[in-house]
């Protein structure tokens, strides 16, 4: 059965939600934390609903209905969504009352929006949705585990069609706790510079930070409008080396029967970090070694579900047929993409590949 | 009593997070739930901590909650007669 | 695809018990394990009955072999998950493909809030190492990871239906052929955070609930962990052991009503049920028993029992909550129920609805308040209803 994307909505970091040309001008941020680029909510959610929404869950709403709109659905044949972290904001509010009120006088609801399956549950409440939803919280496999669910539905024939999507954000808390794990880059490093020096070669430690909310809207049936084709999903988990990467990745591809030929375009998930970055650079002077190749992460900066733009980002470069000159690669925008190998990794524990093309 | 309803409405936009609200927009006597300005029972929560937090007044009964927090009038009038019995 | 999706193993550690027999004599004997808060550190402990596991960190950390500076939750999911795959006593498991799909609520919230108690007051204290699983998601890696799994780790948090979600995605791995065997499930530890959390909802009974009543007050809050091993049919075949049990029907559908309160006439949960029935091709007269979601709050049930009403008469089945026993463990209860489940199709058993003394006006059945032996039982229907509308229903049978 094939699956095509047939519309997506994405609010990140650079102008995406609106459909605007498509990264015809890259936004730049200096520091270690990207921030979404967010619209009016009160444009596109009742005065009365938003009251009871934190900023994740307007992300997600707002990015579920601009897929919605544009597939023309109303109600969609299921929900299904990922998120690493959940709605962090209500949960350190709801932590923040209860150890300053020492568990008296506590109100409920940035407890019961702090729950992970509020996102999804949000998009149901608002189009009156009683089919399938389901949520899932698995790091840096949130977006592929939704994904694959979605890709599950749609070959059982339970729908014809699936909204699925990804959101994670950063708070000054959460952001304040992963900066003292050591995760992020010191000083006013330019996202757009983030590949400058090879960040391999130039023993970088460190990425940025980054969020974003992405949805799509798969179905099986063909229609003139869809982006691509979503050909196939892989996850891998804690590989042993660059042998085991490699053995995946071939496995993967001839499992479909393509090879190396015919992929026009490899994105990686390299983040500006070497401890992250040496595995990508391997590879691109062995199997990679024939294949473009770009990144994204200097885009939307490093989170969990970052995979969701680069899906968005692969599905839009096959709809317009080519990279968008203005992110810099000299020499790549004539080239004719038709099929997209993305080979994401989150922390070297999370492995994906997903493959999409031309319908 | 005029006062008291003044505080009210600004605490109780603040408290439910009623953007585009204003204290002049809520009548006093406007029914708050359903109907009026549509509250749920979430809502009705966070009017009881309100209550606590604010005046240091418990709801002696969860379902009295219907009775008086009919409108912004009927928690005034509860306010006033426990503050009155406290003293 | 592969048709029948079987249940090869299953394991459990609750307040009535830490493995399946320990539970077993509890449902028998009709002891709860909800009581006095005695592990959780709450300005709440002497106000709210709960059911904890009754163990410390430290001898769980001994019966699960993970370190006892590991969340809570990870530790009793080790402990449930470890049983399950040596009941199913698979040979050769590292040959086959094998997925490991948990549930929980709030991850390592049990750690992160010890933490949150001194970052708040300064953003430089508290020990990293206790943030450092608080995703829903490194509590199942760190099982995974013990338990030798790789092929497929996931995470799935739905609230109260977490755990019973986890299941029938697993069951679908394997008929996709995706997977051949599926150690699915889920385990929530008592927190603060949750407390507190249900408690601002006032839906905390501060007595022994009765799920069922006319008088019913509210939930009393459990921790536990329970997972199922799901195999394919070829693994099934291969088995020293024989399954006869199977999962032959599931169903998730949304309340789509209200943020936590169920829907007056139950929509979700009927649809639930009715989809589960409908996936297995039986009529609401072959359900020989339902162990209900029956959290004891006025809201859940009585939706509950008017979905019941509308699928299932005349016909009603024997049905009862086993939440007065192990308390309402959230991310694990649709896992516990599934467990018990499994066994009452395994012993022909059905479990009492504890403390029911005044059955519901406005529904025309009575759950069983006899722990009954000796039963037919060939098709049982377990619910799981969570926050946000999320109504799963799941339907174990016997060969």
């Amino acid at each position: 059965m094939t699956i095509y994307i047939r519309a997506t909505g994405n609010i990140s970091p650079q102008k995406t939600f609106g459909h605007p040309p498509f990264l015809t001008d890259p936004k730049e941020y200096f520091g270690n934390r990207l921030t979404c680029i967010e619209p009016d909510y009160r444009e596109f959610i009742d005065a009365k609903q938003i009251r009871r929404m934190s900023r994740i869950i307007l992300m997600g709403v707002c990015a579920a209905k601009e897929c919605l709109q544009e597939a023309g659905v109303v109600i969609p044949d299921a929900i299904v969504t990922g998120t690493a972290y959940g709605c962090l904001e209500d949960t350190g509010l709801f932590l923040s009352k209860m150890v300053e009120y020492n568990e008296e006088l506590l109100t409920p609801t940035a407890f019961i929006q702090s729950t992970h399956n509020t996102i999804g549950a949000q998009i149901g409440l608002i189009l009156q949705c009683n089919n399938y939803n389901n949520t899932f919280v698995h790091c840096g496999f949130s977006f592929e585990s939704a994904l694959l669910d979605g890709m599950m539905l749609l070959k059982e024939k339970e729908v014809t069609n699936v909204l699925v999507g990804a959101i994670d954000e950063i708070t000054n808390i959460s952001h304040t706790i992963l900066k003292r794990m050591g995760l992020y880059r010191q000083g006013q490093v330019s996202n757009l510079d983030l590949f400058k020096s090879n960040p391999v070669a130039a023993r970088l430690k460190g990425t940025i930070a980054g969020e974003g909310s992405a949805f799509f809207m798969l179905t099986n049936k063909l229609s003139p409008a869809d982006y691509a084709k979503l050909d196939a999903l892989s996850t891998f988990y804690k590989p042993k080396g660059i042998k085991e990467i490699e053995h995946h990745i071939l496995f993967f591809l001839a499992a479909h029967s393509i090879t190396f030929k015919d992929i026009d375009l490899i994105i990686t998930g390299k983040n500006g970090d070497i401890r992250s970055d040496e595995i990508f650079d391997q590879l691109q002077q062995r199997i990679f070694s024939n294949n473009v190749l770009i990144n994204y992460k200097n885009l939307c900066g490093e989170y969990p579900t970052a995979t969701a733009f680069a899906l968005w980002m692969a599905a839009n470069i096959i709809k317009s047929g080519k990279i968008p000159s203005e992110l810099g690669y000299k020499g790549l925008n004539e080239i004719k993409i038709k099929r997209i190998l993305i080979y994401d990794q989150y922390q070297s524990i999370h492995h994906t590949l997903l493959m999409i093309s031309t319908c | 009593m005029n006062e008291l309803i003044s505080d009210l409405k600004t605490q109780i936009i603040a408290q439910l997070n009623l953007q585009d609200v204003k204290p002049e927009d809520i009548a006093d006597d406007e029914p708050l739930f359903v109907e009026g300005l549509g509250l749920d029972s979430i809502d009705a929560l966070e009017l009881i901590v309100l209550l606590q937090q604010n005046y240091k007044i418990k709801l002696s009964k969860a379902d009295d909650g219907p009775k008086v927090f009919r409108s912004v009038k009927t928690i005034a009038e509860y306010i006033t007669n426990h503050q009155e019995q406290k003293i | 695809m592969s048709d029948t999706v079987f249940v090869a193993g299953v394991g459990i550690i609750s307040a009535i018990g830490k493995n399946v027999a320990e539970c077993l004599y509890s449902l028998e004997n009709g002891q709860t394990g909800i009581g006095q808060m005695v592990f959780l550190d709450s300005v709440h402990q002497s106000k709210f009955p709960v059911a904890e596991v009754k163990l410390d960190n430290n001898d769980l950390a001994q019966l699960s072999s993970l370190n006892n500076t590991k969340s809570r939750t990870s530790l009793l999911s080790m402990i449930a998950a470890k049983e399950a795959i040596n009941d199913a006593g698979i040979e050769n498991i590292d040959l086959l493909r094998t997925g490991f799909i948990s549930a929980n609520s709030v991850g390592g919230m049990d750690k992160t809030e010890k933490y949150f108690a001194e970052y708040f007051y300064d953003n430089q204290k508290g020990r990293l190492r206790d943030v450092v699983h608080h995703e829903c998601g490194s509590i199942s890696e760190l099982v995974a990871d013990q338990l030798g799994i790789r092929d497929f780790v996931t995470t799935i948090s739905t609230a109260c239906s977490s755990s019973a979600n986890a299941i029938f995605f697993g069951a679908r791995l394997i008929k996709n052929n995706i997977l051949d065997v599926v150690v699915a499930g889920g385990a929530d530890a008592l927190t603060k955070f949750t407390l507190n959390g249900f408690n601002s909802l006032m839906i905390l009974d501060e007595q022994f609930c009765q799920p069922f009543d006319e008088n019913r007050r509210g939930l009393n809050l459990g921790e536990g962990a329970a997972y199922i091993v799901l195999v394919s049919e070829k693994v099934a075949a291969s088995l020293s052991k024989i399954p006869s049990v199977t999962i032959s029907g599931y169903c998730n559908a949304n309340d789509a009503y209200h943020q936590t309160a169920s829907s007056p006439d139950g929509t979700g949960s009927f649809l639930a049920m009715s989809g589960a029935l409908k996936k297995s091709r039986l009529q609401p007269s072959e359900i020989d028993y339902i162990n209900l979601h029956g959290t004891g709050t006025q809201n859940n049930d009585i939706a509950e029992g008017k979905a019941i009403k509308r699928l299932f008469d005349p016909h009603y089945p024997k049905m009862s909550s086993t939440k007065a026993f192990t308390g309402h463990t959230l991310g694990a209860s649709g896992g516990i129920e599934a467990v018990f489940s499994v066994l009452s199709l395994q012993h022909g058993i059905i479990y009492p609805n504890l403390r029911l003394t005044t059955p519901m006006k406005d529904l025309p059945f009575i759950p069983v308040t006899d722990f009954l032996k000796n039963q037919t039982v060939k098709h049982i229907l377990s619910n799981s209803f969570g926050f946000g509308g999320n109504c799963t229903s799941l339907i174990f049978s016997k060969l």
